[in-house]
């Protein structure tokens, strides 16, 4: 909301000066976003009149002018601009005046001597006035305007434009009126408000008004003019508050219904009555009845738009906009003025369903005092007689259950103890008296019946906030709580985020944070999803579908990186990822990674071999925690579309899916132009939350005994498979079986390979004997023999 | 016998002029080997009587325990100039780079939040999360902002369904805890900050479309505005490590709070929005069946990605999702 602060200050008396009123206002709740000076700060600028203006002797375009600036004598100034013409009336810096940049002084021009300037709104470093003036030329001024009269005055320039960002529950100081209200509250000024007093009806002529919807429309008061005339000028202090306010002026009729909307919040429409066939309805639209609005928009109705009608059909939508058809227009002599009290409920969202938003439905939506509809309408009235003459007719008013005000209780033990600080009863008082609240008061209680312009009262906690904005949130202290201590808890058992996130960090991953939106053929190409989560209105077509994976994001980083030089980067993200199953959105945290170039950076003391997948895979563990160890997650070979068909693993916790791990494949490699592997990894954070709490096992004293073997299988057999046997088996005394190496080639058959095991064994009780540990190996090579048909590598 | 005393002088000079081990052995054998000068002088005693023989095999021995001791001291010094010329063969240049390992680190924005919830964890805050996939019910009406309220026009809101959002903001998390405290008999005290992503149809220099906010939520039965004054006071002093910062509340309105206010914090002269705030609206507790009259509660939502900038100094939001890593590097 714009406006002028002259304006507001006809309105209210208050002595704070503009820095301290825009101040206050923002502290009440009213955010002054903007405070700007209609103009520059300039002095000694007069109204002026070019009494003569001939050619200058040496100077093609410039001319020699005799101006009158209220003196004696008339000043003899020099002056380029083109309008620049005997009887003209423009502003004229004198000598000594300071305008934005120059210093007037008395120079000679060409040879000629110069005793001021003759100036543009440019020079003047005014603001939009609306004011007749070519761009480049004098600024001209009305004919009648008084010669040597400051144009500061002239022109009302010690102005300031405001501009409130007001919160939705404030429709009331969506006004001159209701700010300058609030100003009182805030400071306790007093108002200066003009008593609107009834226009007499010279005219003998009604229009019927039938309000259907009484629920949709308790209020409506419309009234014939006759005999205006739509061409009258709009006097310039109008026009002015127009413009200050952020609006154009269109003619003097819509510029009074702009004025009283600008000034009491009322927003109004003004028929042309000789357009209108019959009586007025307030009535809901039929389905698909066609309107054509005010901004030559044609727009089909829905049973639930409020709309204005006659004999003919629709006229206006309720509170939105008026119709072009019955518009007023140069050759209007009738009129059928219209003041009226819609519902925010009927009002609200119907706009916007028509991509509409007007000065008009905003207010309506939020709120418009319904105590003021009549008075909105004797004010337009006595404006339009004013300045396009006519004669009024008797006000129809349409009247029916008008919104209760409830009264709202507001307890001094509840005031205080929500707010935190002490409160005397009178000070309450007080300031409730300043807000214009009707209110009785019994001990240490009011009882407060709101008024019809305020929308946003009818509880307790509203009367609070009322109070404390008044006594201003910057003396409520600063106070730490007052609360029982006790410990949170520590759950040892789970692994949070967090430590996850440190844990890869420690191995070289840098943290990225993407997107959870993507291009949608991320998900349908690397990924194989062909029906991602749509977002109904994405910010661009490349961030339309919600993410399943973490991967098109890493991968992207990765070529971003990489085009800014970047050799290698190993990057990964935590963040969720969206299915749709079953009519039901599923979010599951991921942690995924991505590895790419060498295994350490490039360096004098390490060779620059590109990372493996088994290193990948130890990350992979580490990430596990004590999981991977007590192995409740197994790997099992498998394919996905992203990763190189021989070498992507799926994770597996007790037969779920856990997570993938695997080499980007050779097409993806190729697709973003890569160079070197890449390796990709992605774990359910959930899955991989939890830990073992230590359970302390018999630490022997006896030292174990260290047996190798080597054994050939079958190369298709998994290694996993082995172990897990052996596990499984549970032959006594083993304690620990490692793979310290896997051999294939000379030596070893063809399509064999060769493990090479080491066994360590204990006995908790005895030290272990030879013919202990050669039985103990004879078992286990028998286990992988029936098992695996192993044999003995010689 | 004749006297060989001069022997001692001759295998010194012997042994120092022998360089290596082997020289000296050779040297060695001179004198002790099995035909050695003195080896041979005491074979030799058994050719004189028996009263000379002592006083003669005396002389020998002090003579052969010079030779011995001799060698002994010679020996030694080879030996320390072996090993000193092994260790000088070891010597490397300790000033050489270390044999660098990958270097990682956390996201700033992680880190901002980290901080958040170990401030809020000291004072016994626990963190809750919800959905970012969160109904129109929970991100709105459960937050009385009902279908068509003028509010809804400040959350430029991404759509998934008729039904479903992507959230706007942390708050519905607030209702999803104090619903399922409920469910769970837990009973206030509730302290929660609830830290995530969150969603606004709005891109530029200073928008993103994606951002984080943390919600910090307190229940109980004597919790004020005051309070809550002072505790994001408290955090924002801890957060920035500076006990001079203070914090104003300006009037605002979030349908979910009642009185609200505007965060605004000091800094460098001036005042800097950090966020909104205020105390919990009977309605939302009325959502959620606690008794508006027994419990009130504060709500607090503070932007993350805000307090990263002023907190490492960052002048473009646009950093945070570029993910640029000499940008990223920066914050290990």
């Amino acid at each position: 909301m714009q406006f002028s602060e002259n304006w507001l200050r006809s309105l209210v008396n208050t002595d704070l000066d503009s820095q301290a009123l825009s101040h206050a206002l923002t502290m009440a709740g009213l955010e002054v976003e903007d405070m700007q000076s209609v103009a520059a700060p300039f002095s000694k600028v007069v109204v002026a009149k070019i009494l003569s203006a001939e050619k200058h002797p040496d100077a093609d375009r410039l001319q020699v002018c005799k101006v009158d600036v209220g003196l004696d004598e008339p000043l003899q100034i020099v002056c380029g601009a083109s309008n620049a013409r005997a009887g003209l009336i423009a502003p004229c810096a004198m000598v000594g005046a300071e305008l934005p940049g120059i210093s007037i002084k008395q120079a000679k021009v060409r040879g000629v001597e110069s005793f001021g300037m003759m100036c543009s709104t440019k020079e003047l470093g005014l603001r939009e006035l609306g004011i007749s003036a070519e761009a480049t030329g004098l600024l001209e001024l009305d004919s009648n305007a008084v010669v040597g009269q400051s144009i500061r005055d002239y022109l009302d320039l010690d102005d300031n434009l405001l501009t409130l960002k007001l919160t939705p529950n404030r429709s009331d100081c969506l006004s001159i009126t209701g700010i300058a209200r609030d100003v009182a509250a805030i400071t306790g000024a007093e108002t200066r408000f003009e008593a609107v007093l009834a226009v007499p009806a010279d005219l003998k002529a009604i229009k019927n008004v039938i309000v259907s919807e009484s629920a949709a429309c308790p209020r409506y008061c419309g009234r014939l003019i006759s005999g205006v005339n739509a061409k009258a000028i709009t006097p310039d202090w109008m026009v002015k508050r127009i413009e200050r306010s952020g609006l154009r002026s269109i003619s003097a009729i819509v510029d009074v219904t702009n004025y009283v909307l600008l000034q009491l919040g009322q927003p109004m429409h003004a028929f042309d009555a000789a357009k209108l066939k019959g009586d007025i309805t307030v009535r809901f639209a039929i389905e698909n009845e066609s309107l054509s609005l005010l901004n030559d928009q044609t727009v089909q109705l829905k049973t639930d738009d409020l709309i204005i009608a006659d004999a003919s059909g629709a006229l206006a939508l309720a509170g939105i906009m008026g119709g072009k058809p019955t518009s007023v227009d140069d050759a209007t002599t009738n009129i059928f003025l219209e003041s009226a009290f819609f519902p925010p409920s009927v009002i609200a969202g119907k706009a916007r369903r028509l991509g509409l938003s007007t000065d008009s439905s905003y207010r309506f939506e939020r709120g418009v005092d319904f105590g003021n509809t009549k008075n909105a309408i004797e004010y337009a009235t006595k404006l339009i007689l004013q300045i396009c003459g006519g004669q009024a007719g008797e006000v129809t008013e349409v009247l029916s259950a008008l919104p209760v005000r409830h009264p709202v209780k507001l307890r001094m033990t509840r005031l205080i103890s929500v707010l935190g600080i002490p409160f005397e009863q009178v000070k309450v008082a007080q300031l409730l008296t300043q807000l214009g609240f009707v209110f009785t008061e019994a001990d240490s209680e009011f009882t407060v019946i709101p008024p019809s312009y305020r929308f946003d009262i009818s509880i307790e906690e509203d009367l609070i906030e009322e109070i404390a904005r008044l006594h201003g949130y910057d003396h409520i202290p600063a106070t730490a709580p007052v609360a029982n201590l006790q410990m949170l808890p520590a759950p040892e058992a789970r692994r949070y985020q967090n430590k996850l996130r440190d844990g890869l960090a420690a191995l070289g991953y840098q943290e990225v944070v993407n997107y959870s939106f993507v291009d949608e053929s991320w998900e349908r190409d690397l990924l194989g999803n062909t029906s991602p989560i749509k977002l109904k209105n994405p910010i661009a077509s490349n961030l339309s579908v919600m993410r399943t994976s973490l991967w098109g994001g890493l991968l992207d980083t990765l070529t971003y990186n990489l085009n800014r030089k970047q050799e290698r980067a190993f990057l990964f993200e935590v963040g969720a990822v969206y299915h749709q199953q079953n009519n039901e959105y599923v979010e599951t945290m991921l942690i995924s990674g991505l590895a790419h170039g060498s295994t350490k950076p490039e360096q004098w003391a390490a060779d620059s071999a590109d990372i493996d997948f088994f290193e990948v895979k130890a990350h992979v563990d580490r990430l596990l925690g004590t999981q991977a160890t007590y192995e409740q997650v197994t790997y099992e070979k498998a394919e996905h579309i992203a990763l190189h068909p021989g070498q992507t693993a799926r994770i597996l916790q007790e037969g779920e899916t856990i997570g993938w791990l695997g080499k980007l494949h050779p097409k993806w490699q190729q697709h973003y132009g890569l160079t070197r592997s890449t390796y990709l990894f992605e774990l359910d954070v959930d899955a991989i939350s939890g830990r073992k709490i230590p359970v302390y096992q018999e630490v022997s004293k006896l030292l174990p005994v260290r047996r190798d073997l080597a054994v050939v299988l079958d190369e298709n057999i998994a290694v996993s498979e082995v172990f897990n046997a052996i596990k499984k088996a549970n032959i006594p005394l083993i304690l620990e079986v490692a793979l310290f190496d896997l051999y294939q080639g000379q030596g070893v058959a063809e399509n064999k390979k060769s493990l090479a095991l080491s066994v360590l064994m204990h006995d908790t009780q005895k030290t272990l004997t030879d013919s202990d540990a050669d039985t103990t190996i004879t078992n286990l090579l028998q286990l992988l023999q029936n098992n695996f048909g192993a044999t003995l590598r010689n | 016998m004749a006297d060989l005393t001069h022997l001692i002088s001759e295998a010194q000079s012997d042994f120092a002029s022998s360089a290596t081990m082997n020289d000296l052995e050779v040297a060695k054998a001179k004198y002790l080997g099995k035909t050695g000068l003195l080896t041979e002088a005491l074979k030799g005693l058994g050719k004189l009587s028996n009263e000379d023989r002592p006083a003669a095999g005396a002389a020998i021995n002090v003579v052969k325990q010079g030779v011995e001791s001799a060698l002994s001291a010679r020996r030694e010094a080879l030996l320390n100039a072996e090993q000193a010329k092994q260790l000088a063969q070891e010597s490397i240049d300790v000033t050489l780079p270390a044999r660098a390992q990958s270097q990682g680190g956390l996201h700033p924005v992680t880190l901002t939040l980290q901080r958040i919830e170990q401030l809020f964890h000291s004072i016994g805050f626990e963190v809750a999360t919800g959905p970012e996939i969160e109904t129109d019910f929970y991100n709105f009406t459960a937050l009385n902002i009902p279908e068509d309220h003028p509010a809804r026009a400040m959350h430029d809101t991404f759509y998934i369904d008729e039904a479903n959002v992507l959230r706007t903001h942390t708050s519905p998390v607030q209702v999803r805890y104090m619903e399922n405290a409920l469910k769970t008999n837990k009973t206030p005290p509730l302290k929660i900050i609830a830290p995530g992503r969150v969603y606004r149809v709005d891109s530029d220099a200073t928008h993103s479309p994606m951002f984080h906010q943390v919600e910090g939520l307190w229940v109980d039965e004597d919790i004020s505005f005051a309070n809550l004054k002072g505790v994001v006071q408290d955090f924002l002093q801890k957060f920035f490590e500076r006990d001079d910062l203070t914090v104003r509340f300006r009037p605002s309105f979030f349908p979910f709070t009642e009185p609200s206010a505007e965060m605004d914090m000091s800094w460098n002269g001036g005042w800097l929005e950090i966020g909104g705030c205020g105390m919990v609206h009977p309605e939302v507790f009325k959502h959620v069946n606690i008794d508006s009259e027994k419990y009130r509660g504060f709500a607090f939502g503070l932007g993350v990605e805000r307090l990263t900038m002023l907190r490492y100094g960052v002048n473009d939001l646009r950093h945070f999702f570029n993910n640029d890593l000499r940008f990223l590097s920066q914050f290990r």
